[in-house]
């Protein structure tokens, strides 16, 4: 005889039958049975309180990327609904499973404009991977399980779940959990097929000048050594996206650097001199490729990829191999041969070096008296070992994080690509801190990004989490400063910014905190934040109107790219 | 720029509420316009088919029919030229009564047009043609000079493959692997109950 409970406690069971052991979200009427049902879930959960339901989503976004599991958040109908959908169109865009689950009101009531009702299915329909909208108690179950395989298999993405405040409260069977691995609509990934991995071999093999573009396709399969087998076995030089960042380790000596718009000189100009570009879980997104006219013209391309969709979108593929990385790489391993590139490799150097005088050791070394934000970045980078996470907001502090701070580890980027959302910093650094308790989450924002979410320290309070909060404040706007002053004739339309003292509102949320402003003080203050248990806010005064180079301008060939 | 063509791009699909509305959105995101849409069940059983007419060129079908088969609730999605396939429309035309009687311009028209009289009260005549679109227009015209059309109008496009069977035999081989089945029966109404 089975137990009867409610559509609230079923979801409640089904959770736990998922292991889920983190949930971020945010009370409201239309969700209470489901809070009321994990009142007595609260030992066995991690469940954090935030402060705004954007901040939950991202918090979520940053739990999934470190931990590699579904991130869960949940929020109430209406307003806590649309306020959750900007972090779950940043996880469609980053291909980040998430299931989010969000009140309703009562289904006799849907569609006759009730109190915060809002058609969540059809305003999220464009940026979820699925989404279902729960009507009887009796579907949670199944449901749930649909939800957590859609999410996390295949190309992964977000799940956003209207649970109606009658299926919240209807009673229904709590049966044994069975979790879903098959429906007959859905195939995750393509079979790998053999013949599409001799034709890349064939390529490969035959390249004098072969060059890899690896993205987050490889951290989310899991396939790291895979691809350093691949890469090592070819001798094959490699640039990496944003977001392919961790899936490489930073000091591996095939390793030339981030591609596109603020990448190295190196990746982005050989990508257009190499013979065969090998592109790995990566989607050729405009700001890697720049204008895709002029983009590797001269390149026969492989793409291994999950996303049949992705082939040839943007860039032609000569030699596609569909499926899943984890499957394809090692077959590909089994079928190139031994090869010694020295001479193709040794001529990336002299362009780092090119790079390395006119861009780089101005940013680590500057001769002015103001910090610059890649000398801070560096400084916690070296202090750090590659050992750290690094999150970043959004801005001319990611593009530096990106490029002065180094990570040895898979897993230990956590920025947003795609969708560029400013905000997304401090909650993600708190589900990274959540996911990886015993490392080091190292946050760098900008002084505007921060402010979009900044309640969150509420969060980090309440929660005790340890993050370490880095604000580059350079009183601006930055990145669109910069574009205002190389595209705009300096005409600085609504970029200065007027700022609260930092500090003193770290420490109104009893959180550690202190101002940098002078060289001298960096490195001993960085050692301080880094030595305290606990999370630390640093502000860092910087140099005001820098910029970030190298740069490839939007919708430019890549040998457009200017120094300064 | 690459020319632009008709299409017609077929989905196999569950019924699942919403799905037309994920369906449209991928061509409204690429500002595409859908000619004709129609949904429907298909020679499978429980499976829908929708057969979208579009005009736009072959890189843009490619990568439409692409995406569309990435939802989770479409099995299999194609996209055809129109001499790929059989396809048809249907359109209703109403005239007065009066107009059909007086002379036999009309009725003229009507026989050679092959269309149905499907129903005739004292004040209005109903009548039926399937045919291409152009054939539907050229009637419409026709008719329309003859005494004037009250009322027209004209269903979606539906059209079957010239292939032998509703083609899904690569999905279906890649679901057995998935299940870890090693028996993959050909498709038909039948072979579907064991993927459910
Ligand atoms: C939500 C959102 N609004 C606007 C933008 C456009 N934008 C991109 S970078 C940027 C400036 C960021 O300034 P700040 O946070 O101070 O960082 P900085 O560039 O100065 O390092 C803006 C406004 C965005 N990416 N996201
Ligand atoms: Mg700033």
């Amino acid at each position: 005889m089975s137990k009867t409970g409610t559509g609230a406690e079923s979801l409640m069971l089904s959770l736990m039958a998922e292991r889920v052991d983190t949930i971020f979200g945010y009370p409201g009427g239309a969700i209470m049975p489901v809070f009321d049902s994990m009142y007595d879930y609260l030992g066995k959960l991690n469940y954090i309180l935030t402060r705004h339901e954007q901040g939950a989503v991202h918090a979520a976004q940053g739990y999934a990327r470190v931990s590699g599991k579904v991130g869960v958040c949940i929020a109430t109908s209406g307003p806590g609904a649309t306020n959750l959908i900007t972090g779950v169109a940043d996880a469609m865009i980053d291909s980040t499973p998430l299931v989010c689950i969000v009140g309703q009101v009562g289904a006799q009531l849907l569609g006759t404009d009730a109190f915060q009702e809002a058609d969540v299915v059809g305003i999220s329909m464009p940026v979820t991977k699925w989404n279902y909208q729960i009507t009887e108690a009796d579907e949670v179950a199944e449901v749930i399980a649909k939800a957590f395989y859609v999410a996390s298999s295949g190309r992964p993405g977000p799940v956003v779940l209207d649970f109606t405040k009658n299926a919240q409260i209807g009673k229904t069977a709590l049966k044994e959990y069975k979790r879903c691995s098959f429906f007959r609509s859905y195939i995750p990934a393509p079979i790998p097929k053999s013949e599409e991995v001799s034709a890349a071999a064939d390529l490969i093999n035959a390249a004098k000048k072969p060059f890899a573009l690896i993205g987050q396709g490889v951290t989310i399969a899991n396939a790291e050594k895979e691809v350093v087998e691949l890469l090592e076995k070819a001798d094959i030089p490699f640039g990496w996206t944003l977001l392919g960042k961790s899936a490489v380790p930073g000091s591996h000596p095939l390793n030339m650097g981030m591609l596109g718009m603020h990448g190295g000189y190196a990746p982005n100009a050989k990508t257009n001199e190499c013979d065969v570009l090998i592109a790995i879980g990566m989607r050729f997104d405009d700001r890697v490729t720049s204008d895709v006219k002029m983009y590797a013209p001269q390149a026969k391309v492989v793409h291994m990829e999950i996303d049949k969709a992705e082939i040839s979108k943007n860039i032609k593929a000569h030699a596609p191999v569909l499926g899943n990385i984890k499957e394809t790489v090692p077959m590909l391993v089994a079928k190139v041969h031994g090869a010694k590139h020295a001479e193709w490799i040794a001529s990336f150097a002299p362009l780092y070096k090119e790079e390395k005088e006119k861009v780089i050791d101005k940013q680590l070394h500057p001769k002015g008296n103001d910090i610059t934000m890649g000398e801070a970045i560096n400084l916690f980078s070296e202090k750090t070992a590659g050992e750290a996470i690094l999150v970043t907001d959004v801005g001319q502090q990611q593009m530096f994080a990106a490029r002065y701070f180094n990570v040895n580890k898979p897993r230990s980027v956590v920025t947003s690509g795609g969708l560029g959302t400013m905000g997304f910093g401090l909650p993600s650094a708190i589900g990274a801190k959540v996911a990886a308790p015993d490392r080091e989450v190292i946050l760098f924002a900008g002084d505007g990004g921060i402010q979009m979410t900044i309640q969150e320290l509420g969060t980090i309070m309440q929660s005790d989490i340890g993050v370490k909060i880095v604000i580059l404040n350079n009183g601006y706007l930055g990145m669109v400063r910069q574009w205002q002053e190389l595209f705009h004739q300096k005409r600085y339309s609504s970029t200065p910014l007027a700022n609260p003292d930092f500090v003193m509102v770290a420490k109104a949320y009893s959180i550690a905190a202190k101002k940098v402003a002078k060289r001298d003080e960096l490195a001993s203050t960085i050692d301080e934040m880094l030595n305290h248990k606990g999370a630390y806010l640093l502000e860092i005064a910087v140099e005001a109107e820098d910029n970030v180079f190298p740069m490839v301008p939007a919708g430019a060939p890549l040998s457009s790219i200017r120094f300064e | 720029m690459e020319q632009k063509q008709e299409y017609t791009i077929t989905a196999f699909t569950e019924n699942a509420v919403g799905l037309l509305n994920r369906i449209t959105i991928i061509f409204t995101r690429r500002h595409i316009n859908i000619e004709s849409l129609t949904v429907s069940a298909s020679a499978l059983q429980g499976i829908h088919k929708f057969t979208i007419v579009v005009n736009t060129t072959e890189d843009q079908v490619q990568k439409v029919v692409n995406q569309i088969e990435k939802l989770v609730e479409v099995l299999k999605s194609f996209y055809h030229t129109n001499d790929e396939i059989v396809h048809q429309e249907l359109a209703l035309y109403k005239l007065p009564t009066k107009g059909l009687l007086e002379g036999n311009q009309v009725e003229q028209i009507v026989r050679e047009h092959a269309a149905r009289i499907l129903e005739v009260t004292p004040s209005f005549t109903t009548i039926e043609l399937t045919g291409y679109k152009h054939e539907l227009v050229l009637l419409f015209e026709r008719l329309d000079k003859a005494c004037g059309v009250l009322q027209y109008t004209s269903s979606g496009r539906i059209a079957v493959h010239r292939a032998k069977q509703e083609v899904l035999t690569d999905h279906v081989e890649a679901l057995a692997k998935l299940k870890g089945e090693n028996k993959i029966d050909k498709v038909s109404g039948k072979t579907w109950d064991w993927l459910t």
